[in-house]
């Protein structure tokens, strides 16, 4: 169970249960989705408007899937609530902000403190992403 | 050469920072090695056999000498007084103290140097042909398209969790000198007929338990559009690349099962998508990048003449030592293939010689190339025959460039966790058998390369012959290949059939270089001949029943 989420918005969270992304196609009036690794963030791409939370679910860290989905998401314009859940560790949620994720509900808590600290990692980022951070090479040449 | 800017300096010393933090948690017990592994490996420190090893990045295998004497310093202060490079033109320390490991980023910090994502299945560091920007065949100076990548996959945060390890290898010659199609993607910079530059990008190579060659993906790639090419190869691999099999999980098994085609069709699905984004560094970047590899300031009247009256000199640059684009110049390599010594392995006090000799004598660079060797790359050939002395009294001028004896070889049973055999004994067993130089001069080109393990850190598929280690029922086996290559004309080795033991691997390779003296014809090497006559005549020598004796 999940005790606790670690949230960077400031609208109100959503209560809806998320389905899943099959599921998803058949319910007009679901608002929360549940992505898994192996599923194609992309058949969210028509529905992104009705959408307030997406959760993407990390079975294990080292499955890498989530963060791609995540960005394709974003870049598609998708603006509500992205959540990470599962197997998130501090040491990754740098790299999760930085593709888009604005919540975290982690299997093991993780303190709003050590999250800070992760999120203040690196000073600077080499590449653009969906954070809205100007890359290095963006401050390079102004 | 490349020099780092504060926000360079930045990211590395945050690293540091970071893993001094990590380092002192798992030493107060705050965090178990189950929890710390994954952090340490994204710093390249593996626990092996007998202690920590520390391998370090040198990106695109180039280096200044202020560099070189650090890595020499660090193999005093922090291990047993040498330094391993390897096939992936990175160095390794073998016997580093877990407490030590923060000071050393620390020291490598102060050289403009990382361990930055040299191990997990991230993004690696990027190599690149080590005669890049001097080799007199080049089209186009790699280096700073190497550079643009080494700052785009460094700390990627959508690529950091891949299915498995990912290695990019670019090179701007038509001779390809880093094994550029034995790659996860393999970048060739060529020129169109209107003079433009474009990125060839062969993608799916690898070696491994499954060896393949890439195909071509992108025909003729923009360079200004070459991250974003990279980003749609890169995010296709992540989403769909295999995870349910470490052993399937390279991209090389993606783009063979669903087909070269089909692979480029979802890249160029996902490329024209991310050419929306605005994720490229500007062209003002790639300028700014270029700026730091303009040519040096060459001698524009040295001579083109070279005292050859010394015969051992003589041997050594026929072998050792390569054109240069700038008249007057020659690329200089330096072997680290000793009679019976271990490959690619360099004393403290060679490497701080060799750090001193591109300061006084190659413009202050130096590379390190797959084949664990060390270049000088832009070497006066009046100050030649000079560098050539200095070298010999360091042990340092073995001529064996190419010949059988310059053999790559993995660490093997001797240090690694995953090999299944020795391969240091057999690569020195076979150095001390052909010691002979003539001997080696006369069986011309042959690449030799050995692997402890499937794994082929070795390059045993791209060896003109290759040797790998395997377990059999607890006896060391080393199973024989032949044919492989690397380069233009890469290919992968043939097994000749069963395994020998370490002597008797020895014994197979003597056969088989005899089976080619007899058979050649003019001007063909090792490899030539086997292509032409194949495995049987080879086969039939090495397997022959030995006569019995009484």
């Amino acid at each position: 169970m999940v005790e606790q989420t670690l949230r960077y918005r400031d609208d109100e969270p959503v209560s809806d249960p998320a389905v899943t992304v099959d599921a998803f196609a058949d319910q007009s009036n679901a608002t929360a989705v549940r992505i898994e690794p192996g599923d194609d963030a992309r058949a969210l791409l028509p529905h992104l408007e009705r959408i307030a939370l997406v959760e993407v679910n990390f079975p294990a860290y080292t499955d890498g899937r989530g963060y791609s989905a995540a960005r394709i998401l974003r870049e598609h314009g998708y603006a509500g609530e992205l959540r990470a859940v599962g197997d998130v560790l501090v040491d990754q949620l740098s790299h999760m902000r930085r593709c888009g994720f604005d919540s975290f509900a982690p299997n093991q808590d993780i303190s709003r403190e050590a999250a800070d600290k992760a999120f203040a990692t690196w000073p600077d980022v080499y590449q653009k992403t969906v954070d809205g951070r100007p890359a290095i090479w963006a401050k390079r040449h102004g | 050469m490349y020099q780092y800017d504060q926000y360079d300096q930045a990211m590395v010393d945050a690293r540091v920072a970071e893993f001094r933090d990590q380092v002192a948690r798992r030493l107060a017990g705050e965090i178990t090695e189950d929890q710390f592994k994954p952090l340490r490996l994204k710093n390249g420190l593996y626990l092996q056999l007998h202690a920590y090893m520390l391998r370090v990045a040198v990106p695109y295998g180039t280096l200044n000498s202020r560099q070189m004497r650090m890595l020499g310093d660090i193999a005093d202060k922090y291990d047993r007084g040498y330094g391993h490079f390897t096939t992936r033109q990175n160095i390794q320390y073998n016997w580093i103290k877990l407490q030590d490991a923060p000071d050393i980023l620390a020291d490598l910090a102060s050289v403009e140097m990382h361990a930055i994502q040299t191990s997990g299945n991230c993004i690696r560091n990027t190599t690149a042909d080590h005669f890049a920007g001097a080799a007199a065949d080049e089209l186009v100076d790699p280096r700073p398209y190497a550079e643009l990548l080494r700052q785009w996959s460094t700390f990627h945060p959508e690529f950091d969790y891949l299915p498995r390890k990912f290695k990019i290898a670019i090179i701007g010659s038509e001779t390809d000198r880093a094994a550029m199609k034995l790659h996860d993607i393999g970048i060739q910079l060529v020129t169109n007929d209107a003079g433009e530059v474009g990125c060839r990008f062969y993608v799916g190579g690898g070696m491994g338990r499954t060896p393949m060659i890439a195909p071509v993906i992108g025909e003729f790639v923009p360079p200004l559009q070459m991250i974003s090419y990279l980003e749609a190869c890169l995010r296709v691999y992540n989403r769909y690349g295999r995870r349910d099999n470490k052993y399937k999980a390279r991209i090389k098994i993606l783009v063979h099962e669903i087909g070269a085609d089909e692979y480029r069709r979802q890249v160029e699905e996902e490329f024209a998508h991310i050419l929306t984004l605005g994720l490229e560094p500007p062209p003002a970047e790639l300028e700014r990048i270029k700026g730091f590899f303009e040519q040096p300031g060459f001698d524009a009247s040295a001579s083109d003449e070279l005292d050859l009256s010394d015969p051992d000199f003589a041997v050594w640059v026929s072998q050792n030592v390569h054109a240069h684009k700038q008249p007057g110049y020659a690329i200089a390599t330096i072997s680290l293939k000793p009679v019976g010594g271990i490959p690619g392995d360099a004393s403290a006090d060679q490497i701080r010689l060799m750090a001193d000799l591109a300061r006084d004598y190659s413009f202050d660079e130096l590379r390190v190339t797959h084949a664990q060797n060390i270049v000088l790359p832009h070497v006066k050939k009046a100050d030649l025959y000079t560098v050539w002395q200095k070298l010999d009294a360091a042990g340092l001028a073995n001529a064996n460039l190419d010949l059988i004896s310059d053999i790559i070889a993995c660490p093997g049973l001797d240090y690694c966790s995953l090999a299944n055999a020795r391969s240091i004994p057999v690569a020195q067993k076979i150095s001390e058998r052909f010691a002979d130089l003539g001997r080696q001069k006369e069986l011309g080109e042959l690449k030799l390369k050995i692997s402890g393990c499937i794994n082929a850190c070795g390059h045993h598929h791209a060896g003109h012959i290759g040797i790998l280690g395997v377990d059999r029922k607890g006896v060391e086996n080393y199973q024989l290949l032949l044919g492989g290559s690397e380069g233009a004309d890469t290919s992968l080795g043939t097994i000749t059939g069963p395994g020998f033991s370490e002597d008797g691997i020895v014994d197979a390779i003597e056969k088989a270089t005899d089976v080619y003296l007899a058979q050649r014809s003019d001007g063909e090497r090792f490899v030539d001949t086997y292509r032409r006559i194949g495995m049987a005549p080879f086969k039939e020598a090495i397997y022959a029943k030995e006569p019995v004796n009484g």
